[in-house]
């Protein structure tokens, strides 16, 4: 029985538990997603990135076992996804219910296709709108039902796609505090987003996407850092200050002055090669701020801009 | 697979009109035609019989017709592009299953409306109770699985919940026709009635069964050879998304 499960060790200590290696998928003509390789480890949060049509979709149906891939392969628990559906549970972009299905009924007929139901209802919030018919739900109840039922056959593995879309700022950080809650009792978590700010929080590593090939793939502050000019510092100097002596600092890669305010960019440690160099020229750097690269900077970088081509 | 069932008799139940239409009107309507002394009174030109004895078989066809092509079409078309079905994908269960419970309901609903226009017809009108009680339930369970098997095929080739509305609607208005629900059999010319008696879901078979003494072999083989032929070609076309 085992040895056809394959382990494979994640560099990061944790096992595989998703494994995809070089998957390709295409609709008639268009490349969907074009040799596609990653691991998620167990208990990891793994976030996949990108703009519309960058394969993010139809990459986590291909996990969920919804599509064939037309190259490459897919495991899950070291097994094809079709043959481990009650270990995977699946929160689809676009998919409804029955208009007049009540949440209660639709809790009991999906915890009856599995063998160990869990019941994420009263954590999600749904135990008051239990007789509320699905139709009339306002879109973050629906959000919510649909994540109850992604998590209903206690998986060992979610996958997510775009939960928090069309959610309001306080829903969407109530949702962020579930799935925190879902990851600490160890379910892995592949998590399809839009919002940076969700990803930073939640994933431990992303995966960006961009024309069906992942563009980077790194944890949220590796890929901030990977993005030339991270640090930027602006100051106004107090006496007049040689650009070439800020130069010729190896954390600096670019000067530039705006009037009479100097910019500065460069990597992490800029702040402090940039201030002791204004120390010990005795130089009081005025109106002084430091702007850090955010991952929405980095990912505008990995997805949109030319410099994009070479990761 | 039960629960699945249950649910889907209750969304059945919930949704008022066609659980209304389905079951209740098809009696009502009896109720009503009864109501008016010339129809229950025998006359030559309904073949010696009262109007409303040579109407019930088109009660029934009523009946089938608007739950095989009224309601099944579109809630499975529905449920398709809703993401229903996809979603169901993701999980152990097959969603043929829920297909499944709603042929089931839909079934069920269909058999307790003709057993409820049997009663009404016996307990208010006197009308005699099936000659031929197996015939009639072969014709009716026949009759209903080629109307069933139509309407899938609708689901299955429309493109969109609207689409498989409004051809199901031309198909459930064309067999309406043929079936002599609009105009009573007796009024519409030969070919007409012919082609009534083989188009699903079979009404000379129904009238035949319930007050004649026995189905023509040959109506109900081909409501069964109409069922199996549609039931294949929607089984083959089906989409799940």
């Amino acid at each position: 029985m085992f040895d056809d499960l394959l382990f494979v060790l994640h560099d990061r200590g944790g096992m595989a538990i998703v494994e995809v290696r070089e998957l390709g998928k295409r609709y008639g003509p268009r490349v969907a997603v074009d040799s596609v390789s990653f691991e998620v480890a167990e208990g990891e949060i793994f976030g996949i990135l990108g703009p519309n049509g960058a394969g993010k979709t139809t990459t986590v149906e291909c996990v969920a076992g919804l599509r064939k891939p037309d190259r490459g392969s897919v495991s899950v628990l070291g097994r094809a996804p079709g043959d481990v559906r009650s270990a995977i549970g699946v929160q689809l972009q676009a998919s409804e219910l029955p208009e007049r299905i009540r949440v209660g009924e639709a809790l009991s007929l999906f915890s009856s296709f599995y063998p160990s139901p869990a019941d994420w209802s009263s954590r999600l919030g749904l135990s008051g709108h239990l007789k509320a018919e699905f139709g009339q739900l306002s879109g973050g109840l629906k959000q919510r039902l649909s994540i109850a039922l992604a998590l209903i056959g206690s998986p060992r593995v979610a996958i997510l796609d775009e939960l928090t879309t069309g959610l309001d700022p306080q829903a969407r950080r109530d949702t962020w505090s579930v799935i925190e809650e879902v990851r600490s009792a160890g379910v892995t978590i592949l998590l399809v987003t839009h919002f940076m700010e969700e990803a930073e929080r939640l994933c431990d590593r992303v995966a960006v996407f961009r024309d069906g090939r992942i563009a980077a793939l790194d944890t949220p502050s590796g890929l901030v850092s990977r993005v030339d000019g991270a640090t930027r510092v602006r100051f106004v100097p107090s006496a007049s200050l040689d650009v070439a002596l800020l130069q010729a600092l190896p954390e600096v890669t670019e000067v530039s002055s705006v009037g009479s305010q100097l910019v500065v960019s460069g990597s992490e440690n800029l702040l402090h090669a940039v201030t002791s160099l204004l120390a010990r020229k005795q130089i009081v750097a005025r109106q002084l701020r430091v702007d850090q690269v955010s991952l929405d900077d980095a990912y505008v970088e990995l997805t949109g801009g030319s410099r994009a081509e070479d990761h | 697979m039960r629960k699945i069932i249950e649910v889907e008799a209750r969304l059945f139940v919930r949704d008022r009109l066609n659980s209304v239409f389905a079951l209740v009107f098809p009696a009502v309507l009896l109720l009503g035609l009864g109501a008016v002394p010339a129809l229950r009174t025998p006359d030559p030109q309904f073949g010696g019989l009262r109007f409303i004895d040579s109407y019930l078989s088109s009660i029934v066809v009523f009946t089938l017709v608007f739950i095989g092509l009224q309601r099944l079409p579109t809630v499975v078309a529905t449920y398709r592009e809703k993401g229903v079905l996809r979603r169901l994908s993701t999980t152990p269960m097959h969603p043929a299953r829920l297909l499944i419970g709603q042929l089931v309901v839909n079934f069920g609903a269909a058999i307790l409306s003709v057993l409820l226009t049997i009663v009404v017809a016996y307990v208010v009108f006197g009308v005699d109770l099936p000659h031929h009680p197996l015939g009639l339930a072969c014709a009716v369970v026949l009759g209903g699985a080629g109307t069933f098997a139509l309407g899938l095929v609708i689901a299955a080739l429309a493109p969109t919940a609207r689409a498989a509305g409004g051809w199901a609607t031309v198909v459930f208005m064309l067999l309406m026709f043929f079936g002599g629900v609009y105009l009573p059999r007796f009024m519409l010319p030969s070919v007409i009635q012919t082609i009534g008696s083989y188009s699903p879901p079979g009404v000379e078979a129904l009238q035949q069964a319930w007050l004649g003494t026995a189905p023509d072999w040959r109506h109900l083989a081909v409501m069964g050879l109409v069922s199996l032929v549609a039931g294949a070609v929607a089984a083959r076309t089906f989409r799940w998304d």
